[in-house]
């Protein structure tokens, strides 16, 4: 047993036993962020709370929830809607929650991208991102399952139909993820579980290990600059708080953070009283009915961009495309041969490979809303081809770029 | 500056993506109906149906705003009414298909026009008389032979106005002109009007009334898939999931919408329309008023917090820069 | 106390804390609401019994917010042993006295057995004894078994609602309120 004299105060009570002040200055005041950056690098914290909102709003849901076909679209829009005390609020700001967490998701992956924050040591944290990209897709296309209306059922039904492998007729593993012919109560039922527990118990390993691989790399800077933490954080001890290059994470960087946050809840809850329908599609207030498909079905519109690389092409070709797409992001790291960590600007070709990246998925976006006819179909069939050409043409590119 | 600089090309890029996904999209994907403001005077119905029948149309409503230029006596349509009372009474029967609705208000929620086009010929009146070989198939159809004087219609026409009026409250508005094809389960309400408290047997567990009641109902909505082609949707959060606009123009006029439907159109007035509308939120969006009332409190508080945190920024990042 | 650089009190900081937990409040008080049982569970609590076709000492039970309800028919030599103090928990519709009360011990619970033989009511789960009345005569009850609010409706029982009859038992303590 180790040795432990009377504390003086609850404070060295449980710095004794818990270590709590050493974690204070390890994980707040002497965690030290550079001051070279702007208000995207608060994104993570929004994500951060977006999250804790889901969550929350998720938890009094799931009280009044019912995950049975013929229970479960009256549970939300009746029981929760109208009967539950403030159920509609918890509705409106999981559905807008949902959809605006990609928002932010986005911007905060392309902020990545921009500032070569993937690169040397930070491939980890561009990893464990992209994870948490692909487990908030998984989440979001588990949960929009739930109210069980036509786009629910219909969304179910075209995707889980893509493990077909189209050509191979793989029909059986189609039935086996459904567990039925079509999506139905064990449909439902699973991916109620995938919804509450599996994949959030997932988010929540993945956000920790996208933490811890940020640590030893530190954050990156809008400058891309690599200097001596220790010696800036020195600097800053000595009161030198004006010539140093860092800050500490708290209070200083929080309380850029919480404006930042402040900013956005305004804009978060204008949406979840005001201006919903974005995230919560007139379709699905439509009851499931497996014999009738709605004139228009589409996914959400977060991954618009990646059905319209699945669209254009024939079966077989538009599958290849579009598992393709789902991974290219991950290997980013690695096809981009180019050692400099600075911003795209800055950057010779590599910034206009940025933008065309963003402008052509915002295309693809668009087209991937539109009935495919006509034009639209052509514009999308360009932009998926632009898609694949970028993504062949950044190795190139960037192992030709001038090192900085 | 520069913050405020990349703060505008995020927001910019965010509403140009806003835009495509959302107006854009949706106007590509929906065709813009204008609607008619409620006027019943059958110019969409001679644009939408096919050439043969374009003439006899607008003979039909010529004739109807012939009619609507009589002055209508109340006390002799009284007498009239009886012809209609026959079928629209309390505790109906299913007549061809569907229930007769009740026409207790009927002179406060329908148009005139409308009214008068309605005796004169149900199906030509309601745009479904391409469902029928013979417009007098249609379940109201021997209204025609029954009261087919211009003075009659105008006469009775005045006395529902005169006596089948008053105040009418949103449920009965819904109840007269849409219920009898259209359950709205959320206000408890089925083809048969609504549902009735029952108590199950305490030694059973099983409620012997409510399953009675059920085959009731779906004994009935059996019958109206029969005679429509399908069940009419139950409208319980129809507010939610179609649009306002759409709402409007398809009740005014079923065939502008979906054309070939064999909804009649309802020949709801501007109040009719209204109290509709009223209950469809009731059922669709009940939190509409507490929503409408706490938003602007919690928006409130947020700005409050965006100042207090930009005071604390300040604060925290004197002489950092 | 958060203190910056300076070493002064951050009283910003502070208010902006206290802002917050302003909002949590009015958190804390939606989620307390969701709680809340929903208003078609409030509303389910009314129940109608007919008691024209009950008989003298036969015991019929009846479903009120999903709890037992006991009615008992007082036949004329039951109605001549009650005492004194018990009578105020009887119902008097024409000529007829009936006990109405919430079948469950009022103990912890559980719900007592009727013996017609006897006129009395044993509860299995710690022996607790109730007489014709439904008056608790053997511990570890506390007190009678609790009688639900109800209003007369010709030979008919409203439970739920309240007439002047149920308020004169709240009042004298016949019963508390259930």
């Amino acid at each position: 047993m180790a040795h432990f004299e009377k504390a003086k105060n609850l404070n060295e009570w449980m710095d004794q036993r818990l270590a709590v002040n050493t974690l204070k200055k390890v994980m707040n005041t002497e965690y030290w962020i550079p001051k070279n950056i702007n208000f995207l690098w608060a994104m993570g914290m929004v994500l951060a709370a977006t999250f804790g909102i889901l969550l929350v709003s998720g938890i009094f849901l799931l009280m009044y929830y019912q995950p049975n076909v013929n229970l479960a679209f009256d549970s939300v829009n009746y029981t929760i809607m109208s009967e539950v005390g403030y159920g509609w609020l918890w509705r409106h700001v999981h559905g807008v929650g949902a959809s605006v967490v990609f928002l932010i998701i986005y911007i905060h992956m392309f902020t990545g991208i921009y500032y070569g924050s993937y690169k040397k040591g930070r491939e980890l944290i561009w990893l464990s991102g992209m994870g948490l990209f692909v487990a908030f897709s998984a989440e979001a296309f588990s949960g929009y399952m739930l109210p069980w209306g036509q786009m629910s059922y219909w969304a179910g039904m075209v995707i889980t139909n893509l493990f077909s492998g189209g050509g191979l007729h793989a029909d059986f593993l189609v039935e086996w993820i459904r567990g039925d012919y079509v999506p139905g109560q064990a449909f439902l039922g699973r991916f109620f579980m995938l919804h509450v527990l599996l994949i959030p118990l997932a988010i929540i390993g993945l956000i920790v290990l996208h933490f811890g691989s940020l640590r030893i790399p530190h954050v990156n800077n809008q400058d891309g600059e690599e200097f001596d933490f220790a010696e800036a954080a020195e600097l800053y001890k000595a009161g030198k708080v004006k010539e140093s290059k860092v800050i500490p994470f708290s209070p200083v960087f929080l309380s850029k953070d919480v404006l930042v946050m402040g900013v956005y809840f305004i804009f978060f809850f204008y949406l979840v009283f005001y201006h919903f329908e974005f995230a919560m599609d007139p379709v699905n207030f439509d009851p499931a009915n497996g014999l009738k498909t709605p004139t228009h079905i589409y996914p959400e519109w977060y991954f618009l961009w990646s059905y319209e690389i699945l669209r254009p092409f024939s079966t077989n070709v538009g599958l290849i495309a579009f598992a393709i797409a789902q991974v290219i992001f991950f290997t980013l790291p690695f096809l981009d041969r180019s050692p400099n960590v600075a911003p795209a600007s800055r950057r010779g070709l590599f910034k206009f490979w940025f933008w065309a990246l963003l402008i052509d998925m915002i295309i693809l976006t668009f087209m991937g809303k539109l009935p495919p006819e006509g034009i639209w179909s052509t514009i999308g069939l360009v932009a998926a081809l632009t898609f694949m050409g970028l993504w062949i043409a950044l190795p190139i590119i960037t192992s030709r770029e001038k090192k900085l | 500056m520069k913050e405020l600089k990349i703060f505008g090309i995020v927001a910019v890029f965010t509403l140009i993506l806003y835009w495509g996904v959302e107006p854009f999209a949706h106007s590509q994907m929906h065709k813009h109906v204008k609607g008619a403001d409620l006027v019943y005077n059958g110019a969409a119905d001679i644009v939408e149906c096919e050439q043969s029948k374009k003439e006899m149309k607008k003979a039909f409503w010529a004739d109807v705003q012939k009619i609507a230029a009589l002055k209508g006596d109340a006390a002799a349509g009284e007498a009239t009414y009886a012809m209609c009372a026959g079928c629209h009474m309390e505790g109906a029967a299913n007549m061809g298909g569907v229930i007769p609705p009740s026409l207790d208000h009927a002179g406060a929620i329908y148009d005139k026009n409308f009214l008068i086009a309605l005796i004169k010929d149900p199906a030509i009146a309601t745009n479904v008389d391409h469902k029928y070989a013979d417009t007098m198939a249609h379940p109201m159809g021997s209204i025609k032979t029954m009261v087919s004087e211009p003075q009659d219609i105008a006469n009775v026409v005045a006395y529902l106005q005169a006596k089948k009026a008053g105040e009418v409250t949103p449920k009965e508005a819904y109840v007269e002109a849409c219920s009898r094809c259209h359950a709205n389960r959320y206000g408890k309400l089925t083809q048969l009007g609504e549902i009735p408290k029952t108590k199950s047997n305490i030694a059973t567990g099983k409620d012997i009334d409510a399953m009675k009641y059920q085959e009731k109902v779906a004994t009935e909505e059996a019958s109206l898939a029969n005679y429509l082609g399908k069940l009419p949707p139950d409208l319980s959060i129809m507010i939610r999931a179609r649009s306002e606009h759409f709402l409007h123009t398809f009740i005014e006029d079923p065939q502008s919408q979906l054309t070939g439907t064999a909804m009649p159109r309802t020949g709801l007035n501007k109040e009719g329309m209204e109290k509709v509308f009223a209950y469809l939120e009731e059922t669709g969006d009940p939190s509409k008023p507490l929503r409408e009332e706490t938003g602007p409190k919690v928006l409130l508080f947020f700005i409050i917090f965006t100042a207090l945190a930009f005071l604390w920024k300040k604060s925290m990042w004197k002489g950092h820069h | 106390m958060a203190k910056n650089e300076q070493g002064r009190r951050d009283f910003i900081g502070m208010a902006l804390g206290g802002f917050t937990a302003l909002g949590g409040i009015g958190a804390l008080y939606a989620m307390k609401r969701t709680w809340d049982p929903l208003p078609s569970v409030k509303a389910a609590g009314f129940t109608t019994i007919d008691l024209k076709d009950a008989q003298d000492n036969v015991l019929v039970v009846e479903k009120w917010r999903g709890k037992p309800i006991f009615i008992l028919k007082q036949s004329a030599d039951m109605l001549a042993k009650v005492k004194e103090d018990d009578k105020k928990r009887l119902i008097n519709i024409g000529d007829s006295h009936y006990v109405v009360c919430v079948g469950l011990c009022t103990h912890l619970g559980c719900i007592p057995g009727y013996d017609a033989g006897d006129q009395s009511f044993l509860c299995a789960c710690h022996g607790g004894m109730y007489d014709s009345t439904a008056n608790v005569t053997k511990a570890p009850p506390p007190r009678g078994l609790d009688i639900p609010p109800f209003r007369v409706d010709g030979t008919k029982l409203v439970l739920g609602e309240t007439g002047p009859e149920y308020e004169k038992m709240l009042a004298d303590g016949t019963t508390l309120k259930v």
